[in-house]
């Protein structure tokens, strides 16, 4: 990206005065580096997203932003419906609350070192993953309802967990307002054999253990020890999502009209909150959370009957769950004034800083656990919301590495073998149906995960916390 | 770059191309069907739809469904055709690998040849949750070759 682009900076924040039909100005949260590397389409993004009725503030680029759909992936955005503001599919995503869980596990790195193939081989037995593959749940008419309207709640009621997990998930495991009624008959019979099911693509399950502490004092508050084994999972609302995000996309796309908007791109479709479709799409998509959360809640029994089959030691206790695709109404000061907005994160996090009541009492004092993977084979971190977040983007962070190669030239530049192969040499053990979806999948294919936390951090976005690495990858 | 050809007619005057091929995007795939016709052509694209998730000449062609849609253009047409496609591959579990197309103004009506999904024989490499509209062009070329084109999101 060129940086004459911006009128003004920092180090790490970058400005975008308003041109054309930008109401307000467009900033990216990134380093020299990472900017100078970032496609010209999150710029070319991220003006549109400005020129959206109602928005607020700014709106906002992660430091891992790229190139994404209406939205740039990594971008935040918050609507007043007070000022005509809209909620937008494309500022949400297909994959509504992909997100990722992360786990304590109890042990420490030398003691799962023997039984490390044999755990490889019991994960990707019972959790099912990749195209094709389903769920050991099949879900009735009242099922289905029940989940979309209860997400993890609706799980820890039907034996999936235990209810001590619910408060360390986003929303408390449920998210308020969802309307199973909205969601379509297809989106319904595309999750009826998918719960539980992990996916495919940048989807995964990992068994971690963390090699640097950055921050001692959170990472008391958050349990975490150099040597500890963690395990992360990282999906979202399977087909169910997908269709949500399908439909409604179409339908905004042709409503825009008459509502009066304006859309430079016809993939920002959007339609006022205080609409007929934008309630229905609202509905719907919390529908879709509930689903994501209902369904990392399945995997996390699956992991834990997993490790009991071959590690009887391990107690896996959630450190937190968070997802990264949604669109939310949360109270935030803006000008000095609380304000109930709609934030939409697309491929970024929430990060509520300490003291802030939606954050677990437990983890209160540190503020919000922001779970950060990186791609295949490379590190992974815990961050923890900040303070300053609030003024900087509504409280968000980034998400993960993002991809600095299309999966075309990712296939032809690297072996599924070979990725396989090297990474074995390393003491790490993958797991996949696919040589090709691990050679997409493969580490040079995605920007470096370590920059992007990094600029997170020097930006105020969320404080690095702790840094793992994988000893097991189970990717569908 | 993965594409898939196979000739026009022979007789008469031009020998058009009628084929699929994928094209680049930062964090997912393009999907490409160039042809005589704009049916063919939206063909093609479902087979290189098809060709994200697997090698196509692994998917036999015994079995076929049929399939129907509408939009109110071209365009928004082709989004639709791709994503009823992916709708029936999750659904049923399947995988096509050819397919025959009818559009008539907006409406769509088509069979879809492929089997049942074996995940050892065909190896999926990833799912494609939708059909976009970045990169989406359904249009005739300057030699009136049809091609229709859009980003899949996966």
């Amino acid at each position: 990206m060129d940086l004459n682009l911006f009128a003004e900076h920092t180090d790490t924040r970058w400005e975008i005065t308003p041109h054309g039909n930008m109401r307000v100005p467009a900033v990216i949260y990134a380093n020299e580096a990472l900017i100078r590397s970032m496609d010209e389409k999150v710029y070319e993004q991220l003006c549109n997203v400005a020129t959206l009725p109602g928005i607020v503030q700014s709106a906002y680029a992660m430091p891992d932003a790229h190139w994404g759909y209406g939205f740039p992936i990594g971008g935040v955005a918050a609507f007043d419906p007070e000022q005509g503001g809209v909620v937008s599919g494309g500022g949400v995503g297909f994959d509504i609350s992909c997100g990722v869980r992360t786990l304590h596990t109890g042990l420490q790195r030398e003691e799962i070192l023997a039984d490390q193939q044999k755990l490889a081989t019991e994960l990707s037995r019972s959790i099912p993953a990749g195209l094709g593959s389903t769920g050991r749940i099949h879900l009735n008419d009242t099922d289905m309802e029940a989940m979309l309207r209860g997400g993890a709640q609706w799980a820890v009621a039907q034996g999936f967990g235990n209810a001590d997990d619910l408060a360390r998930i986003e929303e408390d495991g449920c998210m308020q307002g969802a309307e199973p009624w909205q969601v379509s008959a297809k989106a319904r019979q595309r999750q009826r054999d998918e719960m539980g099911t992990l996916g495919s693509g940048n989807h995964y399950l990992e068994v971690q253990h963390i090699t640097t502490l950055y921050d001692e004092d959170i990472a008391r508050v958050y349990g975490l020890h150099v040597g500890d084994i963690m395990v992360s999972i990282h999906c979202g609302s399977r087909g169910l999502g997908h269709q949500i995000g399908t439909e409604f996309l179409k339908e905004m796309a042709t409503s825009a009209v008459r509502h009066d908007i304006h859309l430079p791109d016809r993939e920002l479709a959007c339609a006022p909150i205080n609409s007929d479709i934008g309630q229905r799409y609202l509905g719907a998509m919390r529908a879709g959370i509930n689903c994501a959360l209902a369904n990392r809640q399945i995997i996390t029994d699956l992991t834990r009957k997993a490790f009991a089959s071959v590690l009887a030691k391990a107690e896996l206790r959630l450190l937190y769950d968070v997802s990264h695709n949604t669109c939310k109404l949360e109270e935030h000061e803006v000008k000095g004034k609380r304000r109930k907005l709609y934030i939409h994160r697309k491929g970024a996090t929430r990060a509520y800083g300490p003291g802030h009541a939606d954050v677990p009492e437990t983890l209160r004092s540190a503020g919000q656990p922001v779970l950060i993977g990186g791609s295949m084979g490379t590190a992974s971190y815990i961050l923890a919301g900040t303070a300053a977040s609030e003024q900087q983007a509504f409280s968000s962070a980034c998400h993960g590495a993002g991809r600095a190669m299309s999966r075309h030239q990712a296939k032809h530049q690297y072996r599924g073998r070979e990725v396989i192969d090297e990474l074995a040499g390393r003491g790490i053990i993958i797991k996949s149906p696919s040589l090709r979806g691990v050679a997409e999948e493969a580490q040079g294919a995605y920007k470096d995960v370590a920059a992007v936390v990094d600029a997170a951090d020097q930006a105020g976005l969320a404080r690095k916390v702790a840094r793992l690495e994988p000893l097991i990858v189970v990717k569908g | 770059m993965p594409s898939g050809r196979a000739t026009g007619p022979t007789c008469c005057e031009f020998i058009m191309d009628t084929y699929w091929e994928h094209f680049e995007h930062g964090a997912d795939i393009g999907v490409r069907g160039v042809a005589p016709s704009k049916q063919e052509a939206f063909a093609q694209a479902a087979v290189a739809l098809c060709a994200v998730i697997t090698d196509i000449e692994q998917v036999a062609t015994e079995e076929s469904i049929a399939v129907s849609c509408s939009a109110v253009d071209d365009e928004l047409l082709l989004v639709e055709w791709l994503n009823t496609l992916i709708f029936e591959m999750a659904t049923r579990r399947m995988l096509f690998a050819r397919f025959d197309v009818e559009i008539d103004k907006q409406q769509l009506v088509a069979t879809a040849w492929g089997e049942p999904l074996q995940p050892d024989k065909h190896q999926p490499a990833v799912e494609v949750k939708g059909a976009t509209y970045t990169a989406l062009r359904v249009a005739q070329d300057a030699n009136d070759s049809w091609r229709a084109e859009c980003v899949v999101d996966v």
